[in-house]
């Protein structure tokens, strides 16, 4: 059980904060709070894959001449990280516009608290 | 040229999308001639696309050269060219109809305004051609982000609808994207094509499992599936009207593509509907949501908060065709694709009119005075209404009819009670504004009782509030578009919806 826990911590960690990011952004009263949560949510995903992607024995995806072109089983699979990278513009485009909604949200209604928000709305 | 077609049409559009802003800084009154050109061109682009998809069969474009699976394909088979035909064409008709409601409720706003319209349907276009998973989720955010900006104009409470909007796709954007992680892991490729050609033999993997529940947990956020629905009320009552009319119809019928293309193109049907009871969830998820949209859309008094729960309602007649997994059900969801894109795009463009000329949408102020006032926008409306409800010859009677054929194939006689149930509770929420419109008596005449004769009680000195033709022919298009779809819908499901249905249903 140990072991079957050791040999996958990386994932551990990371299944600990996909939670951490749900729970922010369902336990927490304040907007920028619960956008904190959806940032390290969308983190945890990223660094899934990533994760998956690491590899022993092998090295960065440049071919060395030691090692030739032929031996793929020695270099790091780059597609996970290339992707990622997109994810990445991807979520800072989605936090720059979140951030607009909440300046926009704040100078209408002054307050950032959900349940102060929800009874100005009324 | 023809064999660029699949990637020419978002191209087209993510060209107007970075023109039009260019055009409007020039002179701002060249920004909407120059969004209106582009969309009409991918419009015709698509029907292109349709053609030669019919006559030639499935057209496939590498993107750079590189060939697949290392490379990205756009693929223009016979539901992508459907698709985007859907997509196009009400978005044009939407285009033509929102310049004056664009320049009544935002006219400060107007360049933007058009520019991230292009951009949301750059991503529903995408999202329909590209043979790419990754591709597919760039896409969805695209379109998604392009969502949030144009719900976030409208009415005052509009950007904490679109926050909320924002958190909860986000997160079904996430759990997508955690779910294509764990295919990558297994298959070792993002192509839809190829992945489907690996999948059968490590189908039994528990990350593959994982993977798909993931996905189909995350597009069913963005298809608002009950009761994962809880963003969209709002989101399309408070988004302006001509953004409600390009979100509404497209948005959600989205993610119920990008699950058919995952349950029945990448995954073999028989997977998704024997081996996991995913399909059956689908299915009651979708009943149940039939019947909370429509219940809640009874309650509602303004017109667009209705429209909104009415398409939780018919979501759930997607999702059901999609969970039946059988021919006939898959005909039924897509035709229903196209019938709700039209009549619900139809509604807003009604909703639109209505919001210009009287200044709300709000159902109890409606009176007798509307059907001389504006005798064609509600003469539209009531067709719609009468195709919402499912009465022949409009098309709203047909998709449902093979809905009703694919359950009952099923021997699932909750969803056939379910479907006339609820096309029962729409017609009494549709009929609502009818009553109101053609049958009672005016208020203002409240005391000559209600057993006169409505046409002797009849203002006469109600004058004209038709709006004008630009806004006018789009909703007649759609209203008259509806019968038209209707009589031809046999034409549509032989020559195109049949070819459709994936091998192995």
């Amino acid at each position: 059980m140990v072991e079957y826990i050791a040999n996958y911590s990386a994932y551990w960690l990371i299944f600990l904060l996909t939670i951490t990011g749900l729970y922010g952004m369902l336990v927490k009263k304040n907007l920028v709070k619960k956008l904190i949560g959806m940032t390290i949510f969308q983190t945890s995903v990223i660094m899934f894959f990533v994760a998956s992607a690491s590899k022993w024995n092998a090295t960065i995806p440049v071919v060395d001449p030691n090692i030739g072109s032929a031996a793929t089983s020695l270099y790091i699979n780059p597609l996970p990280h290339t992707l990622m990278l997109t994810a990445i513009v991807v979520g800072v485009a989605t936090i720059g516009l979140a951030f607009a909604l909440l300046m926009k949200i704040y100078h209408q209604y002054h307050t950032l608290d959900e349940p102060q928000l929800l009874e100005r709305m009324r | 040229m023809i064999e660029h077609l699949p990637i020419l049409i978002p191209l087209t559009l993510l060209m107007g999308a970075l023109l039009t802003p260019l055009a409007g800084a020039l002179r701002r009154s060249f920004a909407y001639p120059a969004a209106l050109v582009s969309i009409l061109a991918a419009c015709g682009l698509s029907f292109l696309g349709l053609h030669q998809v019919l006559v030639r069969g499935t057209m496939r474009y590498h993107l750079g050269g590189w060939v697949p699976p290392i490379g990205i394909e756009y693929v223009l088979d016979p539901l992508a060219s459907f698709m985007t035909v859907v997509i196009l064409t009400v978005g044009a008709l939407v285009f033509v109809h929102s310049r004056d409601v664009v320049q009544n409720e935002l006219p400060e706003k107007m360049v933007p305004f058009f520019s991230v319209s292009l951009l949301l349907l750059t991503g529903f276009c995408g999202i329909v051609l590209t043979g790419d998973l990754f591709n597919l989720y760039v896409f969805l955010e695209i379109s998604s982000l392009a969502a949030y900006a144009l719900i976030a104009v409208g009415e005052k409470p509009s950007p904490v609808a679109a926050f909320r909007y924002l958190l909860v796709g986000t997160i079904g954007a996430s759990f997508f994207l955690l779910g294509l992680g764990f295919l990558y892991m297994i298959t070792g490729s993002l192509n839809i094509a190829d992945v489907a050609d690996i999948l059968p033999s490590v189908v039994s993997e528990p990350p593959v499992v994982v993977g798909l529940v993931l996905i189909v947990t995350g597009l069913a956020i963005k298809m608002a599936l009950f009761p994962m629905h809880g963003w969209l009320p709002d989101a399309y009552t408070y988004a302006p009207s001509a953004g409600s009319a390009l979100i509404a119809p497209i948005g959600t019928k989205i993610g119920a593509y990008v699950l058919i293309r995952i349950l029945f193109y990448l995954f073999d049907p028989n997977y998704s509907r024997l081996q996991l009871p995913l399909t059956s969830i689908v299915i009651w998820l979708s009943i149940a949501g039939i019947l909370f949209g429509s219940i809640m859309a009874m309650a509602q008094k303004e017109l667009k908060r209705m429209l909104a729960y009415s398409s939780v309602a018919q979501i759930g007649y997607i999702g059901l065709g999609i969970g039946l997994a059988n021919p006939l059900g898959l005909v039924g969801a897509v035709l229903h694709t196209l019938n709700h894109a039209f009549m619900k795009g139809g509604l807003f463009l009604v909703v639109g009119n209505l919001r210009t000329r009287l200044g709300h949408s709000t159902i109890p102020l409606f009176d007798q005075t509307l059907r001389k006032a504006m005798p064609w926008t509600m003469a539209s409306y009531s067709l719609m209404a009468l195709s919402m409800v499912g009465i022949p010859p409009t098309a709203g009677f047909f998709s449902k009819w093979y809905l009703v054929l694919a359950a009952i194939e099923d021997s699932n006689w909750t969803a056939v009670g379910m479907i006339l149930l609820s096309s029962l509770l729409t017609a009494v929420y549709f009929f609502r504004v009818l009553e109101r419109v053609y049958v009672r008596n005016s208020s203002s005449t409240g005391e000559s009782g209600e057993g006169m004769n409505p046409r002797e009680t009849m203002p006469s000195d109600v004058e004209s509030m038709e709006v004008n033709a630009s806004m006018l022919v789009p909703t007649l298009v759609i209203g008259g578009g509806l019968v038209v779809l209707g009589l031809l819908n046999t034409v549509i499901v032989t020559e195109v919806l049949m070819r459709v249905i994936p091998p192995g249903l």
